[in-house]
């Protein structure tokens, strides 16, 4: 199955039914995209395909042939929403961070908070409370 | 993910006449789009379906089109799709509504208004639009194409008129007169799954449907026959009462839904009220 993972080219050989998550972590060993409820409730596993963010639980490798797939990784660190989310303390345990992270991108600079609430709606922390991760992503 | 996946197989046809084919011939075969119900259930492992049709690929299916009175919705658009569209919003803004309150952005980028009909849950968002709007369900197999209406489509509790040989492949919206309201109540405003799902239409004829409360999505012709003749509103809300049947389970009770299913028919009445 051919892809494009963070800009490069990707060729797996693997079930067009697994799940895109597993894909990642296993195939492609990218290990910053999470697994949390494993039935698109929580977001933790987002990754955007084709610019889109989505839930690569949900996902069947077969859907993102010939797609551009990015994960927390291809962000890298000097991003700058990586970096508000460390200078606003925006994780505590970390698990929806890069999830978090990769809904954001897609929300463009500077959205308002209730622009923030509404798309991040699908993204849960246990941790936060949110104002952190608000802060954060209003920052860059 | 709990279903091995050594287990699964995905047939991938190249266009719309393939996967007919492909239905016809695997009658064990479940059309799979946006796969935002079926990999839930896949994920949860358990007995189901192992063998489906992608359909994902099937560009023409997405389409959203007026090509004469009728607006035609594709039945892979997505939720995204539909908020999004100029067309939605002019004539069915109810629907666009109803597409911002499934799941959050990335299940409204992936599930589709076909998927959303074909998984027959009593509780899909869509599906009280659908009912008021006096949709058709546009079904294809290899040999045929039928028109079904949307009101006689649900047969029973997760059943419906589909035949596994026939996919649903759009959903064609007639012009609706009136004011267009819909209102879901759950737990939260996004990623729940209601407690009861109300799309009406205020016109001369009033039309009301209502999710999560019977087996099926309930068109309610007693309430609507109450209103048309200018009854009162109480009067009304006992005929809403007598049609619906809420149970109780995990997301709610049964008189908390007869309660919200009144309330919501009285703010549906006063939020529609004009002069």
């Amino acid at each position: 199955m051919r892809f494009t993972l963070n800009g490069n080219p990707a060729d797996v050989a693997a079930h067009p039914m697994a799940r895109l998550l597993d894909v990642l972590r296993e195939e492609c060993g990218l290990t910053g995209t999470k697994e949390g409820c494993g039935e698109g409730e929580c977001g933790a596993c987002t990754v955007l395909v084709d610019g889109e963010a989505v839930c690569s639980c949900l996902i069947p490798l077969a859907h993102v042939e010939g797609a551009e797939v990015t994960t927390i990784e291809g962000l890298g660190a000097a991003h700058p929403l990586q970096r508000a989310f460390m200078d606003e303390v925006g994780a505590q345990c970390g698990i929806c961070t890069p999830g978090m992270i990769m809904a954001a991108v897609t929300l463009g600079t500077r959205p308002s908070l209730a622009t923030i609430r509404t798309r991040l709606a699908g993204n849960l922390c246990r941790c936060t409370g949110y104002e952190a991760i608000y802060r954060a992503i209003r920052r860059p | 993910m709990r279903t091995a996946v050594s287990t699964l197989r995905l047939l991938e046809p190249r266009n719309l006449a393939e996967a007919l084919r492909m239905l016809r011939d695997e009658p064990e075969a479940v059309p799979l789009a946006g796969a935002t119900d079926l990999y839930v259930a896949l994920n949860a492992g358990g007995p189901g379906p192992r063998q489906f049709v992608n359909l994902w690929r099937l560009a023409p299916l997405r389409r959203i089109t007026m090509p004469g009175d009728a607006l035609s919705i594709g039945a892979l658009a997505t939720y995204t799709a539909l908020i999004r569209s100029r067309l939605v919003q002019r004539r069915i803004p109810m629907l666009a509504r109803a597409a911002q309150e499934v799941g959050g952005m990335q299940i409204q980028n992936r599930g589709t208004l076909g998927g959303n009909i074909a998984n027959a849950s009593p509780a899909g968002d869509t599906l009280p639009v659908l009912a008021v709007a006096e949709a058709m369900v546009v079904l294809r197999s290899a040999g045929d194409e039928r028109r079904v209406p949307f009101g006689s489509f649900y047969t029973g509790y997760r059943r419906s008129a589909r035949r596994p040989d026939e996919l649903i492949t759009a959903v064609e919206i007639p012009p609706i007169e009136g004011i267009q309201w819909f209102r879901k109540v759950g737990t939260r405003a996004a990623q729940s799954v209601s407690k009861v799902v109300m799309a009406a239409v205020r016109a001369p004829r009033p039309r009301v449907a209502v999710g999560s409360v019977a087996p099926t999505v309930l068109r309610l012709y007693h309430t609507e026959a109450a209103l048309a003749a200018g009854r009162s509103i109480e009067e009304a809300t006992q005929a809403l009462e007598s049609e619906i049947h809420p149970i109780d389970d995990p997301r709610s009770t049964a008189t908390y839904r007869r309660m919200v299913a009144t309330n919501l028919l009285r703010r549906f009445w006063s939020d529609t009220a004009r002069g």
